[in-house]
């Protein structure tokens, strides 16, 4: 099966049950977008599939021959962080560090559509993601962090 | 297990009726689940995701919203009903809304589908094709009991149709808490000023979304008096004895999400609510 990920064409063998996560992780060494609870409530495995934010463990791998993703990895470019990542790090938004990935590409979502969303907009948009460190008060402050370096307001 | 990706209607419907039966993947988030848990391995999956036919949202007086119209497009566009709005925004996050479908909640059929109150109380219809033609089916009998529907296995949901109803409805739901939830009592209420009609669904509340006969005949005695056309104020008399009942129509039971002496109180409480909101919109 082929697909474009983060811009590269990539072919992968697919087990026909497998979900996009399953793809990303362990047949394109993507492990980045994390696998937690399989059913699309905690968010972690969050990424772009032909631009809409989605949970990638509920999209099966097999169904996306020729579609378009875009991972956490795709966010930052070299060395260089993206504003959201580096937000994250300033503002100690990263407890264990588990659902961060999910987090970071959720706020991308967010702030690709909405450059200056208000806090009830930014906790809206992140109801998808769990954080079971409870760092929320952190993670919405990163959030406000990046709109600003961002769109520097 | 053997994923197809489906290029048209026409390819569906001929695969669907050449095997005996074959599971259709719309926006993934019910089947996935299962098939991550191991619970389902189902054996032929056709992947409808991409038949832009089935992505139309057109409204005229009457909307058809196609199978494959999501959550995420029932907030951002005007779904032609406020409480199909009020449904798919209490539906997971984003990220579920981006994915799920209109015609993926009424393929799963489950009592809990949030925007199938709404279809309920709009007596919205369920467009259905095979190779042998297209049907429609009034949603109130389209449903025949949890996850179990009058769709036979050649049948692909292309659509549902409703008649738009105007300003005063409006969905409500209690789940545990406000994102990411289940629902443990759904409500629509549909108060139709033009046709002097009113329509109610219950959802999580019974085997199958269930209309609520006693309380519609007692909402439109209610408006016959106050003018259908006028805002109105019921009185907390008038909107107790609604709520309950729309409550007594329930056939609720015990379970995982909640007792059914609750769910019967919950209904009784929204009921009243929904009454008052809706009786001032105009």
């Amino acid at each position: 099966m082929k697909l474009t990920v983060n811009g590269e064409e990539r072919s992968a063998d697919v087990v026909d049950h497998e979900s996009l996560l399953t793809v990303l992780r362990e047949r394109l060494g993507l492990p980045g977008s994390k696998n937690a609870c399989e059913q699309g409530e905690c968010g972690s495995c969050s990424v772009f599939l032909d631009g809409e934010l989605v949970c990638a463990c509920l999209v099966l791998g097999a169904a996306t021959e020729g579609r378009t993703v875009e991972t956490v990895e795709g966010l930052s470019h070299d060395d260089e962080l993206s504003p959201v990542q580096r937000a994250f790090v300033e503002a100690g938004a990263v407890q264990c560090g588990f659902c961060t990935p999910g987090l970071i590409v959720a706020a991308h979502a967010l702030l690709r559509e909405n450059p200056e969303p208000s806090d009830y907009e930014v906790r809206e948009a992140l109801s998808g993601n769990i954080c079971r460190c409870t760092g929320y008060g952190k993670i919405l402050e990163a959030v406000q962090r990046s709109s600003a370096a961002m769109y520097r307001r | 297990m053997s994923v197809q990706v489906a290029r048209s209607i026409d390819a569906v419907l001929d695969h669907l009726s050449s095997v005996s039966e074959a599971t259709l993947l719309a926006g993934g988030t019910d089947l996935m689940v299962e098939i991550n848990f191991g619970r389902a391995r189902p054996p032929d999956v056709v992947a409808i995701d991409r038949l832009d036919e089935l992505k139309s949202l057109q409204r005229n007086g009457r909307v058809r919203m196609g199978a494959l119209v999501t959550y995420t497009r029932m907030l951002d566009e005007d779904p032609g009903s406020l409480a199909l709005r009020e449904a798919a925004r209490t539906v997971g996050s984003p990220q579920i809304r981006n994915a799920g479908t209109i015609g993926g909640n009424l393929g799963t059929c489950s009592p809990a589908g949030d925007t199938l109150p709404v279809l309920a109380a709009l007596d919205a219809t369920v467009v259905l094709r095979s190779r042998a033609g297209e049907r429609r089916v009034r949603f109130i009998e389209f449903m025949t009991g949890p996850k179990r529907s009058v769709r036979r296995a050649d049948e692909l949901v292309t659509a549902a149709e409703w008649d738009e109803a105007g300003p005063a409805q409006t969905f409500m739901k209690v789940g545990t808490r406000n994102a990411m939830v289940i629902a443990v009592a759904g409500l629509a209420l549909v108060v139709d000023r033009v046709r002097h009609r009113v329509g109610i669904g219950i959802g999580s509340c019974g085997p199958t979304i269930l209309g609520a006969p006693d309380a519609e005949r007692f909402a439109t005695g209610m408006f016959d008096e106050a003018g259908w056309e006028r805002p109105s104020w019921p009185s907390e008399a008038a909107r107790t004895e609604f709520g309950r009942l729309v409550a007594s129509a329930a056939r609720p039971i015990d379970d995982v999400r909640g007792t059914a002496a609750y769910r019967r109180q919950v209904l009784s409480v929204m009921g009243a609510r929904a009454i008052a909101r809706v009786a001032e919109l105009t």
